[in-house]
């Protein structure tokens, strides 16, 4: 296959930066995006110019370290599939393909299609765990977990946290990425105790970074794992319940 | 220098070890506990479990990653499960049954009383991890489910679909997050420890290299633990991630920390082939498929026909045939030799006859499609996103790829390794593998490491540093380190050659898995230890690395990690010349039986390899700790 590609080059977080064009030839339709990226890479090395900088690690579609806009959706056009399994025999010989870096305030820019993520582990720092020290647990068969409960937690706790969401999203929010570690640990019997508490820490800290949701759907569809939305509609419900009364003084429920 | 390996392991009956050693080593009372400082690099399973864990206890913990975030560690790409002796499905498990499982499937190549201890801490992990939120498989009680696994007659493995590490790590994630939290823990990410800092004779701290902004700077402390991981892309094409590499351990290794068994590499048998030259990694479909695939190849070598139009009489499912007693749930190195042994005979599978059938036509039959699905529904997709083939329709196709590495640093029973106050815990070290590593043994290995092992072991060499403040950081040791860092960086940019470090690390790992992957022989092992120097100085005279040493740079980065693999292989190689027996993972030519299966040499090779860096231009030495074996009988591993 042919392409030509339309890359963000940035030299770093404060400095200006541009599209730039690269001729694609010769791909396999066989290989993956980040492998056709590998061979255009190489080349530009062979040519003296700095190859792009994009992060990627696993390249099995579990770690959530690659991610780039392609052709303005966030990890291309295939739904429920990162960037790292997107293979090129998802586009047609002549395209022209327009690369981008996830862009957020609160995601900057390191240099051209990498950046910072690191707001999201500051979500996750405020609330998102179940205190237990170890050492600490019962016999694993004490605790009962209704089948369907342990698959819909399953579903919540597949997240990469790739931040594709955020990317899609016009506002730039979160609201995925948080709802779905609460909804990972809240739909447990292990989550319970600490329910009320997380969703207020987690979701004030996500909007000291992030944006807020005005409901577009953007997230959903993003998502390479497909988390549902009704997931922030869980979130936002626990929420309000936390907000109405400090449940942590009247028991669970 | 005569080193004598003293593994420390406590006397006492195998039962009671564990227990004897945690009531005889010291502690640190809870108090003091906060003056002392901990570094942990790595922070997968085992790195981000004990840092947690340390950090709970009231230690000061220090966490070191290459990663933007803890949470991407390769631990998260482990699909398939984890192994505990719960025998909750009542099918005769015991804590005895699964060390003498682990042993046996590690070929009799590692330690009982680590094995023992391992098999002992594993029900703990599975409670622990279950009281954090990992979404384990539940049967409707809401019980736990558990499924069989490779190289065992019960079900002990509990999994959470086909991302059972996945789940796992962001346990182990969340508790450290808990943490950073606190306070507690410091977290310092996209930084690359590039050396071990040695004073005394012991390890006083890291120096790392900013990823972001380049500047390498040194960090002190009581004690190191490494928890980085394995070295499996020494091959190039691996499964492991892009960026697992060795450079952690191979510099403690040139600090004086001895390397064991470094040609134990273990090759997964259920890996998708490599479709074309540009691929960069292979990608692993999880053990956990054979338990209902068939595994086959024509009968006739030179068949060209697709699958589903090659009747069952003309199929050869060689597995079952060779191994009725475990058929397709046989261990990885003899899954692994067995479909090599079928491609070398021309009789692969696919485009490229680079792979074997893994069907689950009968499965579907037996079982139906939706039960399939519930088991394997996103190793299905994920194989059909890869390969552009439905394999509820046609088989999948399937072929061994480099894994894991039982191999690396030597450690005592406390996981510390021969320099004072360096650990190494997880895939890092070598110790209970053997060989051959079972599956689902992997992430009981990390998390029994991290959680329960490391944090009371540490305290007994803690003890003797109280109220002593760690070296600090303006000491020349650790000026001393820093320059040579910063001088490493400043030759691999100044090199300016024509070839790319990805070229490189290819040429490499093209010689490796040709002359130290699933087969091995003195030839080729002699040549191979000849032809890696001669690539090493074209390395240093050719590599070309773009850009500058003040920024981001990832081909900086993956420079100084071929750097350090390309040390590496020639140690590997040297390791499984020296070797000479065929045991798990590593199969010599010369040592095989009449019906090919792997011959150990119980009287002359009943040993562990640990050896010394003697700088760069000298050979190795190789030193031996002998292994005992009180309670597993020596036997010819036997699948039939």
């Amino acid at each position: 296959m042919d392409l030509t590609l339309r890359v963000w080059r940035q030299a770093g977080p404060d400095q200006p930066g541009e599209f730039r064009e690269y001729p694609a030839s010769g791909i396999s339709p066989e290989s993956s995006f980040l492998e056709m990226l590998d061979v255009v890479n190489e080349r530009l090395v062979t040519q003296g110019e700095e190859p792009i900088a994009f992060d990627h690690d696993c390249r099995e579609g579990i770690c959530g370290m690659c991610g780039v806009m392609i052709n303005g959706h966030p990890h291309g056009p295939q739904l429920g599939t990162a960037t790292c399994q997107l293979h090129m025999r998802k586009f047609q010989d002549g395209d022209t393909i327009v690369i981008e870096p996830w862009r957020a305030a609160a995601m900057p820019v390191i240099r051209d299609l990498v950046v910072d993520r690191s707001a999201l582990d500051r979500v996750i720092e405020a609330g998102g765990y179940i205190t237990a020290p170890t050492g600490s647990a019962p016999d694993a068969n004490l605790i009962l977990v209704p089948h369907a409960a342990a698959e819909a937690s399953m579903d919540a706790a597949a997240c990469i946290g790739c931040a594709a969401c955020v990317a899609a999203c016009p506002n730039s929010a979160a609201q995925l990425f948080t709802a779905a570690k609460l909804a990972h640990l809240d739909l447990l019997p292990q989550g319970q105790p600490e329910r009320y508490t997380r969703v207020v820490a987690m979701v004030e800290t996500m909007e000291e970074y992030f944006g807020s949701c005005t409901n577009h759907g953007e997230c959903e569809t993003a998502c390479p794992k497909s988390i549902s939305i009704d997931t922030i509609a869980f979130m936002n419900r626990d929420y309000l319940a936390a907000k109405l009364k400090d449940l942590r003084l009247s028991g669970q429920r | 220098m005569t080193i004598t390996l003293d593994a420390k392991i406590p006397a006492g009956p195998i039962e009671d070890k564990w227990d004897t050693h945690r009531f005889d080593i010291r502690l640190v009372n809870p108090a003091n506990k906060r003056k002392y400082e901990i570094i942990v690099v790595g922070s997968g399973l085992a790195g981000a479990s004990t840092a947690a864990t340390l950090a709970e206890l009231g230690y000061r913990v220090k966490v070191f990653t290459y990663h933007d975030s803890p949470r991407r560690a390769h631990s998260i790409a482990a699909q398939g499960g984890i192994n505990a002796a719960k025998n909750y499905p009542n099918d005769g498990d015991s804590i005895y049954r699964l060390f003498y499982d682990t042993v046996k499937g590690g070929d009799y190549r590692s330690r009982e009383a680590n094995v023992y201890r391992l098999a002992q801490v594993s029900n703990e992990i599975i409670d622990q991890c279950a009281a954090q939120g990992v979404p384990f498989a539940r049967e409707y009680g809401g019980l736990l489910d558990n499924r069989s696994f490779g190289g065992a007659q019960v079900s002990r493995t509990f999994y959470a679909r086909g991302q059972t590490g996945q789940q796992l790590l962001l346990g182990a994630y969340q508790a450290l997050a808990r943490q950073v939290h606190l306070g507690t823990v410091e977290l310092f990410n996209r930084s690359e420890m590039l050396d071990v800092v040695l004073h005394e004779g012991r390890a006083v701290g890291i120096v790392v290299r900013d990823l972001v902004s380049g500047e390498v700077t040194s960090h002190s402390a009581h004690a190191v633990v490494l928890a980085t991981g394995g070295y499996s892309n020494v091959y190039f094409l691996s499964t492991n991630a892009m960026a697992c590499n060795t450079t952690a351990i191979w510099r403690a290794y040139r600090k004086g920390a001895l390397f064991a068994n470094p040609c134990f590499t273990q090759i997964h048998p259920t890996c998708i082939p490599a479709s074309d030259e540009f691929q960069s990694k292979l990608t692993l479909m999880s053990e956990s498929l054979r338990n209902d695939g068939r595994i086959w190849v024509p009968l006739d070598p030179g068949d060209t026909r697709p699958p589903n139009q090659i009747p069952e009489a003309e199929r050869d499912y060689y597995l079952e045939r060779r191994y009725p007693a475990f058929g397709n749930l046989v261990p990885r190195d003899v899954a692994s030799r067995a479909a090599k042994r079928m491609i070398d005979d021309n009789r692969g599978a696919g485009p490229l006859h680079n792979g074997v059938y893994l069907d689950f036509a009968d499965a579907i039959g037996r079982l139906g499609r939706d039960t399939i699905e519930a088991r394997y529904g996103n190793l299905f997709e994920m194989y059909e996103r890869i390969t552009d083939e439905d394999p509820y329709t046609v088989p999948m196709r399937i072929y061994p790829a480099p894994h894991y590495t039982m191999g690396g640093l030597w450690v005592d029973y406390n996981l510390m390794t021969t320099v004072a106050g360096l650990y190494a815990i997880g895939e890092a070290n070598f110790s209970d593998h053997g060989a051959n590593r079972l599956g689902a043994s992997a992430l009981m290995q990390g998390l029994a490491d991290g959680y329960f092992v490391l944090p009371y072991t540490i305290g007994d060499y803690l003890a003797d540093w109280l109220n002593i403040d760690p070296l600090p950081t303006d000491h020349p040791a650790f000026a001393a380190a820093e320059q040579a860092v910063a001088d490493q960086v400043s030759r691999l940019l100044a090199v300016n050659g024509s070839r790319t470090v990805d070229s490189f690390h290819r040429e490499l790992g093209t010689i490796m898995i040709e002359h130290c992957g699933m087969a091995r022989s003195r030839p080729g092992l002699e040549e191979t230890i000849s032809r890696i120097p001669a690539l090493r100085e074209e390395y240093w005279n050719d590599v070309r690395v773009l850009g500058d040493g003040a920024s981001f740079n990832q081909s900086l980065e993956r420079a100084g990690r071929v750097a350090d693999f390309l040390e590496l292989a020639e140690l590997m190689c040297r390791d499984a010349l020296d070797r000479e027996e065929s045991c798990g993972g590593h199969f010599r030519l010369e040592h095989q039986t009449e019906e090919g299966e792997a011959r150990r040499d119980d009287v002359n090779q009943i040993h562990v390899s640990a050896w010394e860096w003697h700088g760069p231009e000298a050979a190795p030495e190789r030193h031996k700790e002998p292994l005992q074996f009180d309670h597993v009988q020596l036997a010819q591993r036997s699948y039939k």
